[in-house]
């Protein structure tokens, strides 16, 4: 689904990706870690688009197309979801105008007619269910005096708006306490399926105790270090970022 | 150097005082005493003003001699000009039940079965009508909440001769808003007087929403409006102002507003679109107790200007002021914000607020801000502040990656911007409609009406 050849990309002047490969495929959960300034959010900011990043070199492939010439919001109508670190807050804008306009932008890529307003609450309904926000949060501005929680929530409810094929979770788990943490949790396992993939990106092994990985990837210096099962986050976990760092400066 | 003399001085309201004076009893002749009883004073305070040069304080983006200059006509004699009339112009606000009121250009058009449904105790009709029939009240209000030294207000009081009054009598309250549509039509450049004078007497309440539209949009028009506004004693008035003209549509309008103790009133001035636009606000207190809500909104873009001025004066304590003003400007259009707050000593528990922001959508679009409180009494809570920015590009692009494209975001961001502004109306009927106005209004989608430009329909 997803094939990262040797990926080079920085911010303003700086490189901070230098060489990713990465090869996820469709029903695979993929856990990228990494220590503070590994490079893991470039890397998911990259991968959506963001203007402000600037790639360098390599390439990506996802579903056959050259993702990287791709604006963003082609990108997310390909099937890419960013579930952002920090969810930003749009004061006035709606969650059901905003979720509107995504839905029916789609639509519009995919040459189908916009959805009727029943239809589209209907969805609104089931999908909530799925990270159990209640009604009144998706009539309120987006994210505008949400708590840490109700923001994670309401990125999960937007990936289950749009089944994107693969979602890029980017610290999903900061700023959660244990419940809504579960309840996050909960919603991306029951988003997923053969045909999607999931990458996490995450500090802490204490998310895969929620969303099993079938493959862990850490992240240094804006390289995949090292790859394996689950068990490498526990004995990450176990030893701790500096076994890496003085493992990889050494080499 | 005689010319360079000549030219330093030109003033364009010489050509305003001399058609005066070639005119004057037909001008008197087409009014009634009360309203000529002023043109003297007027005139005498125009062959003694200059009006002031662009860039002077207050005045950095509008030249009002330049603005002033090109010939006018005026229609003195009060010929009927052929204005398409009412049906096109009904706003079409969904549900929307307003008493509705015309003026083409600057002639009161008598809407008869409209003023037959108003209830005892409002009185809406013609000026001229008004302080014929009621001098003594007329006398009272007219010309005396204004201040005629200022130029625009002594060339409307020098050459005015009708223009629509509201007058609510003591504790008549009236929920259903009444609207005033004022048409500018002529085939050739016209200069309309509009006099608007709201009388609202102890514990009234009155909604008003006067609409702008320009029909010709070939034709240069000054539309020169000067409002005053009355505010007894426990009385409640909601007035809504918006523009819909045309780029080649210079309006001035001065507006003043007097309010009595415990009285409340919110003022709004929408700009959707029009071409050159200086919008006074002179709003005082005249005892304690009493609330303003002042806002505005304009969406400038090609080459419009909009130019806000404000004075709130504080003389009594207690009374409380929140002042919001909003633009976008795109392209190469100007918009500038000039307000000052000013708390008197002795106005202690006053509150005032005040706030300007606008968002620059590119380069070439300029805005001005001005935000000033003055304050002279210790116990008051005031606070003010401006930002002038651009559309923040963390929110386009976490929209961007659930699907919009740029301009979509653009477009929702910009909307979002205006929302509180929109939600400050008083008229809800209203407030769903200029939603969706402002909606069209970013979507560049101008709905034109058989006649004209405005979106109304």
């Amino acid at each position: 689904m997803l094939k990262i050849h040797d990926l080079k990309a920085g911010i303003e002047g700086k490189q901070i990706l230098n060489g990713i490969n990465l090869e996820v495929n469709a029903g695979e959960v993929h856990a990228i870690m990494g220590p503070n300034g590994s490079g893991k959010s470039t890397l998911s900011m990259v991968l959506a688009g963001n203007p402000a990043y600037e790639v360098l070199g390599g390439k990506v492939d996802f579903l056959g197309k050259d993702l990287l010439d791709l604006p963003p919001e082609v990108r997310s109508h390909e099937g890419i979801f960013l579930g952002f670190q920090y969810p930003v807050e749009i004061p006035g804008v709606s969650m059901v105008n905003f979720m509107r306009a995504a839905v029916n932008a789609k639509r519009k890529y995919f040459g189908l007619p916009p959805m009727s307003a029943s239809e589209f609450l209907k969805m609104m309904r089931e999908k909530r269910s799925v990270v159990e926000l209640d009604n009144t949060l998706a009539s309120r501005s987006v994210n505008e005096g949400f708590s840490g929680g109700e923001k994670k929530r309401n990125e999960i409810f937007q990936m289950a708006v749009l089944e994107p094929k693969l979602s890029i979770l980017d610290e999903t788990d900061s700023g959660l306490d244990i419940d809504a943490l579960r309840i996050v949790a909960n919603g991306v396992n029951k988003l997923k399926s053969e045909k999607n993939a999931t990458i996490v990106i995450t500090h802490y092994q204490r998310l895969l105790d929620y969303i099993k990985p079938d493959f862990v990837h850490i992240l240094y210096k804006g390289k995949i270090v090292m790859t394996g099962g689950p068990q490498l986050a526990l004995e990450l976990e176990e030893k701790g970022y500096d076994w890496i760092k003085s493992r990889d400066d050494n080499d | 150097m005689i010319m360079i003399e000549h030219m330093e001085h030109m003033n364009s309201l010489t050509q305003y005082i001399e058609l005066y004076k070639q005119n004057s009893a037909l001008v008197d002749n087409g009014s009634v005493d009360v309203i000529n009883s002023h043109r003297a004073e007027a005139l005498e305070i125009l062959e003694n003003s200059i009006l002031p040069p662009k860039g002077a304080e207050n005045y950095e983006v509008v030249d009002l001699n330049k603005l002033l200059a090109p010939d006018f006509g005026l229609n003195l004699a009060r010929i009927d000009i052929d204005v398409n009339d009412a049906s096109p112009f009904h706003c079409g606000v969904p549900n929307m039940n307003s008493a509705l009121f015309f003026l083409h250009n600057d002639i009161y058009a008598e809407a008869s079965e409209t003023r037959k449904n108003l209830p005892e105790g409002i009185y809406v009709g013609s000026l001229k009508d008004f302080c014929g029939r009621f001098p003594l009240i007329a006398e009272k209000y007219y010309a005396k909440i204004a201040d005629i030294r200022n130029p625009l207000v002594a060339l409307n009081s020098l050459l005015v001769q009708d223009g629509i009054v509201v007058w609510v009598k003591e504790g008549v309250k009236f929920e259903k808003p009444i609207q005033i549509v004022d048409i500018l039509e002529n085939g050739m450049p016209l200069m309309a007087l509009r006099r608007i004078l709201v009388i609202a007497e102890k514990n009234s309440q009155v909604k008003l929403l006067v609409c702008d539209h320009t029909q010709n949009d070939a034709v240069d028009f000054l539309n020169l409006v000067t409002t005053e506004i009355s505010v007894a004693e426990g009385a409640s008035v909601d007035l809504c102002e918006m523009e819909e003209s045309t780029e080649k549509t210079v309006r001035l309008s001065s507006l003043y507003l007097s309010q009595d103790a415990g009285s409340s009133v919110s003022l709004s001035g929408i700009t959707l679109y029009n071409g050159v636009t200086r919008n006074e606000y002179y709003c005082s207190f005249r005892g304690e107790d009493a609330k303003l809500k002042l806002s505005g909104m304009a969406i400038e873009d090609e080459s419009r200007i909009i130019d806000t001025y404000s004075i709130v004066e504080h003389r009594f304590p207690g009374c409380h002021t929140d002042e919001l003003f909003k633009y976008v400007a795109d392209d190469n259009s100007i918009a500038a914000f000039s307000g000052l707050i000013k708390v008197f000593k002795g106005a202690s528990k006053t509150q005032a607020f005040q706030s300007n922001r606008n968002i620059i959508g590119n380069d070439g679009a300029r805005v001005f801000s001005k935000p000033t409180l003055e304050i002279y009494d210790d116990d008051v809570k005031c606070s003010h502040g401006s930002a002038t920015g651009q559309l923040d590009e963390k929110q386009i692009f976490y929209m961007r990656t659930r699907g919009l494209s740029e301009s979509e975001a653009r477009f929702l961001l910009k909307q979002a911007f205006m929302a509180d502004v929109i939600d400050s109306i008083a008229i809800p009927d209203f407030k769903m409609r200029l939603h969706s106005l402002v909606e069209r209004r970013f979507a560049g989608d101008r709905h034109n009406c058989s006649s004209c430009k405005a979106s109304c329909l």
